[in-house]
């Protein structure tokens, strides 16, 4: 077996941890391995112009900018921190926590285009963590600041992936259906689905204890190394 | 019938708008960067495999140098949109949501009821369809109650744009890379090597390799859609189904899960991990990621316990 296709894999490894432009990076990765598995140029053209523009409907989404562009005009962000500032006794821990299972039961009933990042966790989420944070612990550092709106990223990610397959009419469980049937063992998606509720509950578990641990990191007490006085 | 064609030329629109807004400023990277986009949006369907894959490259050349770089289309200041939003109240909320909620109820309603019947939309295309539509609606009902300059929802959109710049097409040239990596057989050599690195008789070793190639694999292609199929010919269904009699509905269900945890933590999964980073504007590229790490480890050992509980010791 020809094992340098592989090469280009490698490429991807080394261009992102280099940080080079990660365009750049796939680009030169789809032609190495389209060269080293023996295609022409033309056709490794070919097959990226081709695969690219039957993907466009992925970049479709930026319609929403100029929606949340405008709204954030008028004051969208911070309405979202006012909303949490107004909550008494809201947290960062709590509300992420709150979030994460909102978007994995949403999602399990098929809802999952509900939250999103430049719908839901750039205009509302991230600001009313945030806020959230700073109502617990006073103004943040800059490092922290980012792994609250970081943390609120993720926890949209983790409430989509380990909500959506219990939904059975979904993508990633059709695929698993249509995987096993072309062997021979015929499945039905609420088969599958059911066996996504396990995972999902972990999921909960865990990145809800982290949001937790991240709420109480940020709420201890820095202490400044302090310069013993000169003899 | 709507179709996705109808979705591309709205986008196009969009994207040609910022083009000739970057234009007019002079800012002449970001305008070839959108023009080619938005002529990739309108024309794409009529041009060669070819002609989109220099297309591809030309884009890659603009911004892959760093040339599309932010801009700052005037807007209200900070302490304006305090008062505003003091003013405007939870109403604001309002629009954001018509988004959703048309693609959400919309599908629905399409769905379970006679109007699917009609063949309104492109046969399994209505969700993406319905955000647009919604995006038009919530867009129309802002203009109409905010009142604001008409070239106002243009601007803020570019300025996010802008803000988003190179990442904002790199999920779809992921997309492409891995139907390049589809060509070129990368697959097929993953799947050999997995099932070679197999110890013989123990089945939890095997259900370890099995949920350790999905992740692995998720991680180099970016989804575990792409690893699913390969890894579940692999191991999945010969070994742990076949020759140790595991139950396969919980090996696929939670093998593909097993993938997801590997989605969350890859730079590949660009629409999940690095575009949301640019959105928030974080300096580290990988924040999320990092933020994700501690979430996938475990819950990847937990789906590698329900494989190995699920599918063998409670199924035999």
């Amino acid at each position: 077996m020809n094992y340098w296709p592989l090469l280009g894999i490698a490429l991807v490894v080394i261009g992102f941890a280099l940080r080079f432009n990660p365009l750049l990076v796939v680009v030169g990765a789809a032609v190495a391995t389209g060269l080293l598995a023996g295609l022409d140029f033309a056709a490794v053209i070919e097959a990226l112009g081709k695969a690219f523009n039957d993907n466009r409907y992925i970049s479709v989404t930026w319609v929403i900018l100029p929606v949340i562009g405008l709204l954030e005009r008028y004051g969208l962000q911070q309405r979202a921190r006012s909303l949490i500032e107004s909550v008494r006794g809201a947290t960062m821990g709590k509300l992420l926590v709150i979030y994460l299972g909102f978007r994995q039961i949403t999602a399990a009933l098929g809802m999952k285009d509900i939250g999103g990042h430049p719908q839901a966790v750039r205009p509302l989420v991230a600001p009313m963590a945030e806020a959230a944070a700073e109502k617990s612990h006073g103004a943040l550092p800059k490092a922290e600041r980012e792994q609250v709106l970081a943390m609120s990223a993720a926890t949209d990610n983790v409430g989509l992936f380990f909500g959506e397959d219990i939904f059975f009419a979904i993508a990633s469980i059709l695929l698993i259906q249509g995987v096993f049937e072309s062997y021979g063992y015929p499945l039905t998606p609420l088969e599958l689905s059911v066996w996504a509720i396990p995972t999902a509950i972990c999921a909960f578990i865990i990145h809800g204890w982290r949001i937790q641990a991240l709420d109480r990191r940020l709420g201890r007490v820095k202490l400044k190394p302090v310069k013993e006085p000169a003899p | 019938m709507i179709t996705y064609e109808w979705l591309y030329w709205l986008a196009g629109t969009f994207f040609a708008v910022w083009a000739l807004l970057s234009l007019r400023e002079g800012k002449w990277s970001n305008a070839a960067f959108w023009g080619l986009l938005a002529a990739s949006f309108f024309a794409g369907s009529h041009l060669s495999d070819f002609a989109n894959g220099v297309l591809v490259l030309a884009l890659v050349a603009i911004a892959g140098t760093g040339r599309v770089t932010r801009s700052d289309p005037s807007t209200t200041t900070l302490a304006e949109r305090q008062q505003l939003s003091d003013r405007l109240g939870n109403a604001l909320f309002v629009p954001a949501l018509i988004v959703p909620f048309t693609a959400v109820a919309g599908t629905l309603l399409y769905n379970y009821t006679a109007l699917a019947e009609t063949g309104l939309f492109e046969p399994r295309r209505e969700t993406l369809i319905l955000f647009g539509i919604g995006v038009l609606i919530a867009l129309g009902a802002a203009m109409v109650w905010l009142k604001p300059p008409l070239i106002a929802p243009a601007q803020e959109g570019r300025r996010l744009i802008d803000s988003i710049g190179w990442a904002a097409i790199l999920p779809q040239m992921l997309a492409a890379l891995g139907a390049v990596f589809a060509l070129a057989g990368v697959g097929e050599i993953i799947g050999d090597a997995a099932g070679e690195a197999i110890p013989d008789g123990s089945i939890f070793l095997t259900v370890v390799v099995f949920a350790l190639g999905m992740a692995l694999f998720t991680m180099i292609m970016g989804n575990a859609f792409a690893a699913f199929p390969v890894m579940a010919a692999a191991i999945g269904i010969p070994l742990l189904v076949e020759t140790y009699g595991g139950n396969p509905a919980v090996i696929g269900a939670v093998g593909m899960l097993a993938g997801f945890c590997g989605t969350l933590l890859t730079p590949m999964a660009a629409n999940f991990n690095i575009v949301p980073a640019a959105l928030l504007e974080l300096t580290d590229q990988n924040a999320v990621i990092r933020q994700q790490i501690g979430t996938a480890l475990p819950l990847w050992l937990c789906n590698v316990v329900i494989i190995y509980v699920g599918a063998f010791l409670l199924w035999n």
